[in-house]
């Protein structure tokens, strides 16, 4: 079933010449992380078409919380390109905050990619610090990356 | 790192015009080093104009150790902290080497195959063959060729071997090596200075187009404009078969960039380098971490070249299998391979003195001139061929390198069209199956793993080729030889 809030509710896509620039929003920084990696496999799928049959956890640590989202978006695309997996859903947990950095768990659920099944969009280099932003509002986070197409 | 620094740069860049082709970015603030040197029409210097490309020269004017000036080319566009369609030279010793000045797809580059078969010739053979190379090069996302594997180890020879490596395994012929910029193989790459997650992404992804603007295409030379050059660089005649083959370094690149950019955010501290933005982060060239990076670099330029080289195995294979012919009597030679992301230690004449330099060229294509070293014997008298490829659907270029590419711009020019129209307004404006029929309409066979991003590479989303390659052409930094036009696209 489609989910048509989903482009406006949980990520949005800004305007950039060459690549994909994304906002992703939460009521939480946990929901925001959440939302920046379902956009980012967004980008390269219809994460709809994505079954959570596969399960694994995660975690993910940075100095601040630039790193932290960048060290997040990366891990999850190294998943791709190296073991052929596509994700559809994120639970961020146990968030930590400490002189040292960042730090939080997650659960990720989805399958391997299936050219047959799965329409494929386009292919992400490399998650950038461009224009990187990690906005905290009184109810609300938003996260704006660009990721390298 | 990252942050709000970037959001501060509205501010107005001021351009002395020296030509109609040449402007200045005079120092019009302390911390700029040199002046900033664009090389543009007025036309493709207002679109610079519209996005952050002068802002990002002026910042790439003030690293340590720049020489003369920070250049532009007429395809230049805003990039991740430096310019794309941009060069920088920096002192040998005392100056900076940046990843971020070579880019996310280290060696991204194009290579160029002249055949003997004629337009008229391959049209009845087109759709099968376009079908062919669609099978037999994988291409679009989590593509990857289940025949062609390779140990860690294999990984490791091909990183400090070069394209020599798969030409010795039967993948290519004797010849295609000299015919690529450092004949294949830059020296310096160690293995050992490359992340196990980098290697991991390589293993799987070696011989892949992969997606975006990359491509893969059957061309016609559509015009010759400098017939003796053409002829020493094998393009004979209007009308003749070409195939281009546009990629990178994949994944294994990537990383690579990835990591040393965090290598240099720590580097930045620790030798107390001032820089206007962070995504600028580099390292002294004589330091271990810009000695480590440009070895990490190395690796993934061969990959690169190995990765086009196995390509290029399987076109060849593709018109052999359809034509059930030799390829060699095909033709199906390398014209040339050439990179645009790229860091190299060169020497260059300064204020008349013969100066050991860092080139970056971010989007940017060597032009080295006639009688130059390092370009092939067999090309020597002519210099360098220069290859430009257009956007899907459009023209692409073959230029040559001259005299005047190394006293302005470190023995460089343009690399592309660039894009103009973001992919999202692109979408929104195209739908990829309309792109496909306007494209077959116009005789131009089409084979893409996705449709979301044919519309997304819908040609009028970017420049005008044309327009980038007179602009080098009038410049005089690399000169016209052959349009090439496509007959056939293969896109990921």
């Amino acid at each position: 079933m489609s989910k048509p809030d989903k482009f406006y509710g949980k990520f949005e896509v800004l305007e950039h010449t060459a690549d994909a620039y994304i906002r992703a929003h939460g009521c939480t920084m946990q929901e925001a992380f959440e939302n920046a990696a379902l956009a980012m496999f967004e980008t390269m799928t219809d994460t709809n078409k994505v079954a959570q049959t596969h399960e694994e956890t995660l975690e993910v640590e940075a100095e601040d919380q630039y790193a932290l989202l960048y060290n997040w978006l990366e891990t999850l695309l190294i998943k791709f390109e190296t073991e052929g997996m596509l994700f559809s859903r994120f639970t961020v947990s146990n968030w930590r905050e400490s002189p040292e950095g960042f730090k939080f768990e997650a659960k990720i659920f989805g399958e391997k990619f299936d050219p047959k099944k799965h329409t494929q969009k386009v292919g992400v280099k490399a998650v950038t610090y461009h224009l990187m932003m990690v906005i905290i509002e009184n109810d609300r986070v938003i996260l704006e990356f660009i990721l390298d197409i | 790192m990252g942050g709000n620094e970037n959001r501060a740069s509205n501010e107005k860049v001021p351009i002395q015009k020296i030509n109609d082709y040449m402007w200045q970015i005079p120092k019009y603030k302390p911390e700029m080093l040199v002046p900033g040197m664009i090389f543009a029409s007025q036309k493709l210097l207002e679109k610079m104009k519209t996005d952050r490309t002068l802002w990002q020269c002026s910042n790439v004017a003030q690293l340590p150790g720049i020489y003369k000036h920070a250049v532009i080319l007429p395809d230049g566009h805003e990039g991740y902290g430096f310019p794309i369609g941009g060069v920088a030279a920096t002192d040998y010793e005392k100056g900076v080497i940046s990843p971020g000045g070579v880019g996310y797809d280290i060696n991204c580059g194009v290579r160029l195959l002249s055949t003997t078969i004629t337009e008229k010739e391959i049209r009845p053979k087109l759709s099968l063959l376009a079908e062919s190379i669609f099978r037999n090069v994988p291409s679009g996302l989590g593509s990857r060729r289940k025949d062609l594997t390779i140990s860690n180890r294999n990984l490791e020879d091909l990183a400090v071997d070069g394209v020599q490596w798969l030409i010795d395994r039967g993948l290519g012929w004797s010849g295609d090596a000299e015919h690529c910029e450092e004949g294949g193989c830059m020296s310096n790459a160690n293995p050992d200075k490359v992340s196990k997650t980098a290697k991991s992404r390589g293993l799987t992804q070696i011989g892949t187009l992969g997606s975006g603007n990359h491509f893969l295409e059957i061309q016609k030379v559509d015009k010759i404009f400098n017939e003796k050059t053409a002829k020493t660089f094998g393009i004979e005649q209007e009308g003749q078969v070409t195939v281009m083959i546009h990629c990178g370094s994949r994944g294994y690149g990537h990383q690579v960039c990835s990591d040393y950019l965090r290598v240099m955010e720590h580097a930045v501290e620790k030798y107390n380098i001032k820089l206007p933005d962070r995504e600028l982060a580099c390292a002294p060239g004589n330091s271990q971490e810009a000695k480590d990076y440009i070895e990490a670099m190395a690796c993934a330029v061969n990959y690169a070249f190995c990765n086009r080289q196995a390509i290029m195995h399987w076109v060849r294979q593709s018109f052999q299998q359809v034509y059930g012919q030799d390829p060699e009597k095909l033709g199906l030679k390398l014209v040339y391979d050439v990179a645009h992301n790229i860091a190299k230690a060169e020497t260059h004449t300064i204020d008349e003195e013969n100066k050991k330099v860092w080139v970056h060229r971010k989007g940017a294509t060597r032009a080295f001139p006639p009688g130059h070293m390092d370009v092939p014997d067999d090309y020597r008298s002519e210099g360098q061929p220069v290859l430009i490829p257009g956007s899907m659907g459009t023209s692409s270029w073959v230029l040559v390198g001259t005299q005047k590419a190394m006293d302005l711009t470190f023995g460089s020019t343009a690399h592309g069209a660039g894009r103009m129209m973001s992919r999202s307004a692109a979408k929104r404006q195209y739908w990829g199956g309309d792109i496909k029929a306007s494209l077959e309409k116009r005789g131009i066979t089409v084979r893409a793993a996705s449709a979301s991003v044919l519309a997304e590479e819908a040609d009028s989303a970017y420049k005008n080729v044309d327009m980038v390659a007179e602009t080098s052409d009038n410049v005089g930094i690399a000169t016209k030889v052959a349009r090439l036009v496509p007959l056939a696209v293969v896109k990921g």
